[in-house]
């Protein structure tokens, strides 16, 4: 008989204040509404394979999910390698703990598996996502730069202006980092600095504040804001577009 | 794209923007879409705006479209 299960999409969420269109910051996602269909064969075989009882048939079918997600993994830190600071038998330990921990996470969530994809993209997810919140803590083994360096001489580099090719960069810069330093408040300084400045990966500084990657993007989002509007303000930008003086 | 652009884009915000923790809560399906070929960003224009700001949310959709595409 052919195994068939319904889903139904999910229906949006209740939005946080600060997500609200007009309260100046992130929007909701929006979902397409309910609508119901068949699994597609192979997602139902998974689902199949993994909820049955303890025996052959799941361990084969756990077997099989924790050898892709090694390979995905391994795949994965390979293809962040140029871009983080983990290297050579860490960073092949990172991919192993990642699928390790995406293992434990899909199994404890199987049921929460709506059908609103392919099971296996819905379970990549989660390595990737383990991933990347690895190399984010094992960041702080050999920190290239450690947190609250503060290199402002490097501004200009992160925001990809070059104050010898125009008389307007100077006062850009100085604009930037009077906003920084007056408007934000200590922990959005501290992290906008982090972040911006310095150049620590997102997920590292919020590894080591103990934030999630959220909390520290909407930091950024915010301080993004501000500055924009000092620089509109101060007739570097114009309200729409960027223009040059 | 000029230093201006740049700097402009880096600014800009999207009222759009779902946030790190909405676009990661569908980036399965987000990434289904797109894999198929279909309007993945106009389905979630919200998704989209937030990974053109987001380089750790589009680090992992990068890595989930590779994934995807490696089975």
């Amino acid at each position: 008989m052919r195994h068939v299960i319904r889903y139904r999409t999910p229906s949006p969420r209740p939005m946080p204040q600060w997500r609200q269109v007009g309260a100046g910051s992130v929007a909701s996602v929006e979902l397409a509404g309910p609508t119901e269909r068949e699994l597609d064969a192979e997602s139902a075989d998974w689902l199949r394979r993994l909820s049955a009882g303890a025996g052959a048939l799941r361990q084969q079918a756990e077997r099989e999910l924790h050898a892709r997600l090694v390979r995905i993994a391994l795949a994965e830190v390979n293809r962040r390698s140029a871009t983080t600071p983990v290297t050579g038998p860490e960073l092949t330990d990172v991919a192993h703990q990642a699928a390790d921990d995406a293992m434990l996470a899909i199994l404890a969530k199987l049921a929460d598996f709506r059908g609103e994809s392919r099971f296996i993209t819905w379970a990549y997810r989660f390595v990737i996502l383990e991933v990347s919140s690895k190399l984010g803590r094992h960041y702080w083994r050999n920190p290239p730069v450690t947190l609250d360096a503060a290199q402002w001489e490097r501004l200009p580099d992160r925001l990809g202006i070059d104050p010898e090719e125009h008389a307007a960069s100077a006062g850009i810069l100085a604009e930037v980092r009077r906003v920084v330093e007056d408007e934000l408040t200590a922990h959005q300084r501290r992290v906008f600095v982090a972040v911006v400045v310095d150049g620590i990966p997102l997920d590292a500084v919020a590894a080591r504040l103990g934030l999630q990657r959220n909390a520290i993007y909407k930091v950024i989002f915010d301080a993004r804001r501000k500055i924009r509007r000092a620089l509109v303000a101060n007739g570097y930008l114009e309200d729409v577009g960027l223009e040059r003086r | 794209m000029s230093e201006w652009e740049r700097l402009d884009r880096f600014l800009r915000t999207d009222p759009r923007d779902v946030g790190c923790d909405e676009a990661m809560a569908v980036l399965h399906i987000y990434v289904d879409l797109a894999a198929a070929g279909e309007d993945a960003a106009g389905r979630y224009p919200g998704v989209a705006a937030h990974l053109a700001a987001c380089g750790p949310c589009a680090e992992d959709f990068a890595g989930l479209l590779a994934a995807v595409a490696s089975d």
